[in-house]
């Protein structure tokens, strides 16, 4: 869930913040020359379209969890909660606690069950078999377009990063890194993405590690670092929970109902349990213990991301000596702007070699969140929408031919959207708003539908439709008549993070409850449609036989208490 | 899946990319120590460059060879 404002505010920034020296550009080099030659590498493992979508679903559960985390962890999604934390304070971290690791172990031990026992190729493909074929094309279509959008926005983001940071060239950027993930995932299709990822990861946590450490180094300690921020900024900035009694006691303008609601639970779910961008590294487990593993060792690291996100922007607002603004005042005064956190950050305790490190970590973070897009939206289009709408029975070559193809088409309609972005800014803001429209609804519809007998066909059709309509409904409504907020958001303090939460929840609200009126005025399911797919007609291999550290439910336990530990340390 | 596993393990693979890493940044970090720039980064003092590259040198020394070509899986 990357922060798009980050994105229109960097694009104003009038210089580049680092210089980089000749080990730093070979330590570069030496990435795209890695992630080219883990293409070519794998292309023979690539024979069939179960190799090419799901990597042969062969992975192992830290390949898959590994994957499964990066596909997630963008550079726009470092550099832009980095920025988060300077400007809210360790608000910021809930993004990574209470808005995914819920919703993390609940996928593993919930719901994965029933997408791996279907085996569907995809979220989509998971509709088709509960809900039927209308359900499968609104998904799918929507899912397809977005992605590609997105992954338009990202390459534009990534170009635009290595612009204002480093002063390369915006073209020069946007082909390079294209031509480069083209070439990977058309050649080793998902296998090559999800290895790849793995490297991002690594090199992220090896790149990014080293500010906080130095950073806590210069401040002093966490003790002595809390003391200089409330000194600089109040203390409200280094408290996770009691500042969100009232929409006006904390930098975010927020209420804890819609942290835990609309974040914590709609937002996050759908995100973690419906996005094939990141079900799909899951799908490609090499059994339903690996692919329930997945997410759990995913979750357990993303609980520690923010030592390397959050901090930064924390340590920031106690040792940088100047102060950071919006993008608006710092192009007017000169200075530096929120955005340009991570980076000033990463210049200032990096030297030669090291430099080159952080920033291959922003370029390999760009380019996985490319691949993801691409990797998900070849396997949508294929299996989805081509085979399903335009030709139901051709051969696996066939299919597999068109997966290759269409990564080359999706960059190519990327590169094409990353242009028109470049022409028309406000586009951005428009497909990052229409891609969160569809997660609250669908996280509604396959919640029913895996829990849920009596949930119908039209049920989950028009539920998803009308929450999804609802959400449109509500973003127009407050762009048009701004004061709609306070009613959406029901407080006249909130601000823009709580209408994203509330017009979620409500739209989550209405999928639900249209789903349940429609399939309580139709025809329930036969039994036998349900197999496999619902909670209660489903049968799940036992896990009783396995020691007790083997269990993916062990070791969810473990995350959730490390996950309650953290919230109740930062209180 | 009865099909072979890959000849190269991907933890060998990032091992020996983190041992490259390795050495080029301690390089630079000795070149820096020697040589220092006019205008440092702080806490240059401590060196990052050198004792960040000695660990990488050992992670990714450690993972390229307990996951060198001779041993299999992922």
């Amino acid at each position: 869930m990357p922060n798009p404002d980050c994105i229109l505010l960097l694009q104003a920034a009038p210089r580049h913040l680092i210089e980089l020296a000749p080990v730093d550009l070979i330590i570069i080099i030496i990435y795209f020359v890695a992630v080219l030659a883990v293409g070519f590498y794998l292309k023979s493992r690539a024979e069939t379209g179960e190799d090419f979508f799901l990597a042969g679903r062969e992975m192992s559960a830290w390949i898959a969890g590994l994957s499964f985390l990066s596909a997630n962890l963008g550079s726009l999604e470092l550099m832009g909660w980095a920025a988060a934390a300077y400007e809210y304070g360790i608000l910021a971290a809930h993004w990574y606690w209470i808005g995914a690791i819920p919703a993390m172990l609940f996928l593993a031990i919930v719901m994965l069950p029933f997408y791996y026992i279907s085996k569907t190729h995809s979220v989509p493909g998971y509709l088709k078999l509960r809900f039927g074929e209308p359900s499968r094309a609104l998904s799918a279509i929507t899912f397809a377009f977005m992605t590609l959008l997105m992954s338009g926005i990202n390459m534009y983001s990534m170009a635009l990063v290595m612009k204002v940071v480093l002063g390369w060239n915006i073209h020069f950027s946007i082909w390079v890194s294209s031509i480069t993930v083209a070439i990977y995932v058309a050649l080793g299709g998902l296998r090559s993405a999800i290895f790849n990822e793995v490297l991002q990861f690594f090199l992220i946590w090896l790149g990014a590690l080293l500010i906080p450490i130095l950073g806590l180094i210069e401040a002093g300690g966490w003790t002595n670092l809390k003391a200089e921020i409330a000194r600089n900024v109040g203390p409200s900035y280094t408290h996770l929970w009691s500042t969100l009694g009232s929409f006006s006691d904390n930098p975010m303008g927020i209420h804890w109902t819609g942290i835990v609601l609309g974040l914590g639970w709609v937002i996050s779910f759908g995100y973690w349990t419906t996005d094939f961008l990141v079900v799909q590294r899951v799908l490609a487990a090499k059994d339903l213990r690996a692919a329930k593993m997945a997410p759990i060792i995913g979750a357990g690291f993303k609980m520690l991301v923010p030592f390397i996100v959050i901090l930064p922007g924390l340590l920031a607002l106690a040792v940088l000596p100047m102060k950071l603004t919006g993008e608006a005042a710092a192009v007017a005064s000169g200075g530096h702007s929120y955005n340009e956190v991570l980076p000033l950050m990463l210049a200032r305790y990096c030297g030669p070699g090291l430099l080159g490190l952080g920033i291959t970590a922003l370029i390999a973070g760009f380019m996985s969140g490319m691949a993801g897009n691409v990797t998900a939206f070849s396997t949508v289009w294929t299996y989805d929408i081509y085979r399903a709408l335009i030709r139901k029975n051709a051969s696996d070559e066939h299919y597999l031919s068109m997966g290759r193809w269409c990564t080359v088409v999706g960059i190519l309609v990327s590169i094409g959207t990353a242009y028109l972005v470049m022409q028309f800014l406000s586009i951005m803001d428009y497909v990052q708003a229409l891609f969160s429209f569809f997660i609250a609804p669908l996280f509604g519809t396959v919640l029913l539908g895996m829990l849920w007998k009596r949930c119908t066909g039209a049920g989950g059709f028009w539920g998803l439709l009308a929450g999804t309509v609802s959400s449109i409904s509500l973003w127009l409504w407050v762009r048009l008549d701004p004061s709609a907020l306070s009613i959406i958001a029901l407080s006249s303090h909130a601000q823009d993070m709580a209408e994203n939460m509330y017009r979620a929840l409500w739209s989550w609200i209405v999928c639900v409850v249209v789903t349940v009126v429609v399939s309580l005025m139709t025809k329930a399911p036969e039994p036998l449609q349900l197999a496999g797919l619902v909670y209660g007609y489903s049968e799940v291999p036992s896990e009783g036989e396995m020691p007790l550290f083997k269990r993916p439910i062990f070791w969810a336990g473990v995350v959730l208490i490390g996950f309650i530990v953290l919230n109740i340390y930062f209180w | 899946m009865s099909r072979e596993p890959e000849k190269f393990s991907i933890w060998f693979f990032i091992g020996s990319l983190i041992l490259i890493y390795g050495i080029l940044i301690l390089a630079a970090g000795i070149r820096v120590a020697i040589f220092p720039p006019a205008a440092p980064v702080v806490l240059a003092h401590l060196h990052a460059g050198i004792w960040w590259g000695a660990l990488l040198i050992v992670f990714g020394g450690t993972y390229a060879y307990l996951f060198r070509p001779t041993k299999r899986g992922q």
